[in-house]
């Protein structure tokens, strides 16, 4: 897991002279690990071609930077083009008359029915009322489907069978919407291929029917090489407004968000993140980008350490929690610096593998619990923080009541950390966060 | 491989190759295109190395293929072009070949193949597919429905059933998934209507802790009724998968020990490459590839047709 771009251009700074300045050998070593980051990542040759270009060209004669190290100064640059070609997460347009037409379209098994019911929930939320469009005659029970999640939502579902003409389907639709004060129409489409002629002319013949607002395309986040030519094909042919990119909670890099993103030039709008119909995120440009480059969120760590503190505990810092070497000694010094960072629970977010776990426990919970944690370690003598196994009974009990705290919850703390420090072995060895939740459970 | 099934043979090429026109006219008409146009030369293999990595190969394989392309091509002192052509066919064909046979050729009463994989890559369809197939070769199939989460999956599965004309064994959505299993082993058994049975599991990313569990435990319900089943477990491949597709083999193969795979949605313009890794580096072969919506695009992989097809000049 932390076999990643920076441990890589960590290594390739290593070999060379450390300069005040980035010199073009230097960048190009660099650009090379970060081709192969890229290429890894999914995403398209041609577009990490050009996107390296970039980069080296605005890399070359940088100062670094003095709370950074030159591989740091370079992720920085990476991060930031990478963040500017995603762009910023683009907001549907619900501005014109209602009802408000959105159309679906995408590869077949992009997720396009759970989608349109996650993005009917969410129009809801915010005051809409929203109308599905059963427009997938084609794949058996695809209609069904569609209306169970429907009914699940209490979100009508306007559908004809597979008898009709799906651009006949969406046109009563949308005359539906009119009479019956729906404000937002989604059309979940069949899934088709980007070179299926009579498809994609299907697509085209319910845009002259029923004019969308937003034309969005449902992108597996799991898409190799050939996104680029879905998303040119089906832009070229029936004109896209936005991208959703589904199945973000696998473990994917995503590369193929920034393919699309760079051949179509639509923003992305929204993530999808689960099976579950609430699993729908406004896309966050950063949080993608330190994906694609394998880092989690290692870079808002490396921000948030470089405004709170010197580069030194920085560093040291960053190196303890991604070697598994601290102890509850170290753990209560960094507490203080880690408290002026902001809450631990958005912390754990940022380490690779770890924002599944936080996401588990409410931030409050957390805040409460470090409390707790805090008061129990600085009952702790020295000797116990740095060497846990010391505490027997006796020593429980006495920590406990000079924190103000059970043994339980004395014990508690010592076989989570004991938990952390297995976790954060697991994560140096390189094991993916599979693993992790499993001990938990 | 083909268990008495040669005279599908024909018919199968005829698919692969109908369903590879587009994919020899992208990348692999470009390499062939490479390798009777230019002279060797290191851009010749750079050029090689983009083509390859394009279809997904990886770029740890394709730096592989070049370089022990390379090497072969210099030690037999290769000058021709279109000879190093045939020694990377040949390469590729290499790493595709699989010497295990298809479990299913073996006498057995009850044949249990299990079908797994993420969300829509292709399970059930290719299920639908499959239980023609083997239909057309004479084999009594049943089908379980043991996708019972997603909205309307049994509902699919049995619109398949109907078109392959097999039965399906289900129960009510949101039952749990072992009793599926349970049962449709009991009565493909029991009534010995049944020499394969089929399972359709719910599609789950490899990520889900829990719901890889479930698969074990799935398995593990089938190897209590019958012995040694599932004696197939296929993991459903979608062809347009980048990078991901090694980790998901890799999850599911750690989960319930994949045998083979299918892969899926041939007929668009990605290129699948990602078997090559897959079976190189776990070492699970392709068995079928899916190359349309209809229930006869369908075919049994053939390693040696698929990389000839992919050289083939368009
Ligand atoms: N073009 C093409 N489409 C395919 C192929 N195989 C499956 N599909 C389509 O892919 C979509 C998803 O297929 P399903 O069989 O429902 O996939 P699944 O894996 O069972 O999906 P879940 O159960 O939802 O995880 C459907 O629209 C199928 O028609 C193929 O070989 N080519
Ligand atoms: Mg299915």
């Amino acid at each position: 897991m932390f076999d990643n771009l920076s441990d890589k251009l960590q290594a390739t700074f290593e070999k060379l002279n450390r300069r005040g300045t980035l010199r073009e050998s230097d960048v190009n070593a660099a650009m090379r690990e970060v081709r192969l980051a890229l290429l890894e990542a999914d995403v398209n040759y041609k577009v990490v071609k050009s996107f390296v270009a970039r980069v080296k060209e605005r890399a070359i004669g940088v100062e670094v930077a003095k709370s950074l190290n030159p591989a740091q100064q370079v992720i920085k640059i990476v991060n930031e083009e990478l963040v500017a070609t995603l762009g910023e997460p683009g907001k549907l347009d619900l501005s014109r008359q209602a009802p408000h037409v959105i159309m679906l379209a995408g590869l077949q098994g992009s997720g396009k029915t759970t989608t349109a019911a996650k993005l009917a929930l969410h129009l809801r939320k915010k005051g809409q009322r929203p109308l599905l469009v059963a427009a997938d005659i084609y794949r058996p029970a695809a209609i069904k489907q569609l209306e169970i999640l429907g009914q699940s939502l209490d979100i009508p579902v306007h559908s004809e069978g597979d008898r009709v003409a799906p651009p006949d389907i969406c046109a009563n639709a949308v005359k539906r919407a009119r009479q019956s004060a729906y404000s937002v129409v989604i059309l979940d489409t069949a899934g088709r291929l980007h070179i299926d002629e009579t498809l994609m002319d299907e697509l085209v013949a319910i845009k002259k029917r029923v004019h969308p607002v937003e034309t969005l395309l449902v992108v597996d986040a799991m898409t190799g090489q050939d996104a680029v030519r879905v998303a040119k094909t089906f832009n070229e042919k029936i004109g896209l407004s936005g991208l959703i990119l589904t199945k973000v909670d696998g473990d994917a890099r995503g590369g193929a968000a920034i393919s699309v993103r760079e051949v179509t030039g639509v923003p992305i709008k929204f993530l999808g993140t689960g099976e579950g119909l609430d699993a729908l995120d406004v896309f966050q440009p950063d949080r993608l980008a330190s994906r694609i480059l394998g880092m989690g969120d290692i870079l808002t760590l490396i921000e948030k350490a470089e405004q709170t503190m010197d580069r030194d505990t920085a560093m040291k810092m960053e190196h303890k929690l991604r070697t598994a070497s601290f102890t509850l000694e170290d753990f209560q010094k960094q507490l203080q610096e880690v408290k002026k960072m902001g809450p631990l629970s958005s912390l754990m977010e940022m380490i690779p593998g770890m924002g599944q776990l936080s996401k588990q426990v409410s931030a409050e919970e957390t805040d409460e619990k470090l409390r707790t944690v805090e008061a129990i370690i600085n009952s702790m003598t020295k000797e116990e923080r740095n060497d846990p196994a010391v505490i027997n009974g006796r020593r429980k009990k006495r920590i406990a009541a000079g924190s103000g705290h059970t043994v339980q919850e004395v014990n508690a703390l010592l076989s989570e950390f004991r938990q952390i420090q297995r976790m954060m072995k697991q994560l140096a060895k390189g094991k993916g966060p599979g693993n992790l939740l499993s001990m938990f459970r | 491989m083909a268990f008495g099934l040669t005279k599908k043979k024909k018919e199968d090429r005829e698919k692969i190759n109908k369903s590879l026109k587009k994919t020899r006219r992208g990348v692999f008409s470009a390499i062939s295109d490479l390798f009777q146009a230019n002279e060797i030369d290191d851009e010749m293999w750079d050029d090689l190395e983009a083509l390859l990595i394009q279809a997904d190969i990886g770029v740890d394989t394709s730096l592989a293929l070049v370089s022990a392309l390379r090497e072969k091509v210099s030690k037999q002192g290769i000058k021709r072009v279109a000879d190093a052509y045939d020694l990377l066919k040949t390469e590729m064909a290499a790493l595709l070949q699989e010497a295990q046979p298809w479990s299913l050729e073996e006498p057995r009463l009850l044949h249990v193949v299990m079908v797994v994989g993420v969300n829509g890559s292709g399970k059930t369809t290719s299920i639908g597919k499959l239980a023609y197939y083997l239909k057309q070769n004479g084999r009594r199939v049943v089908l379980a429905a043991a996708d019972t989460f997603r909205a309307a999956a049994i509902d699919q599965l049995e619109i398949w059933g109907e078109r392959a004309g097999v039965d399906v064994i289900a129960q009510k959505p949101g039952s749990d998934p072992g009793a599926v299993v349970y049962d449709a082993i009991r009565a493909s058994q029991a009534s010995r209507q049944a020499e394969v049975l089929i399972i359709d599991t719910a599609g789950r990313l490899h990520t889900r802790y829990n719901l890889m569990k479930e698969l074990e435990k799935l398995r593990t319900i089938a190897a209590k009724q019958v012995h040694r089943a599932p004696h197939e477990i296929l993991l459903v491949l979608d062809a347009t998968t980048g990078q991901n597709a090694l980790t998901q083999a890799e999850k599911f193969k750690e989960a319930v020990n994949l045998t083979g795979v299918i892969l899926t949605k041939l007929d668009g313009t990605a290129k699948g490459g990602m078997v090559f890794a897959i079976q190189e580096k776990l070492g699970i072969p392709v068995r079928f590839v899916g190359t349309g919506e209809g229930i006869e695009d369908f075919a049994e992989f053939d390693p040696e047709m698929f990389v000839e097809s992919l050289f083939a000049p368009a």
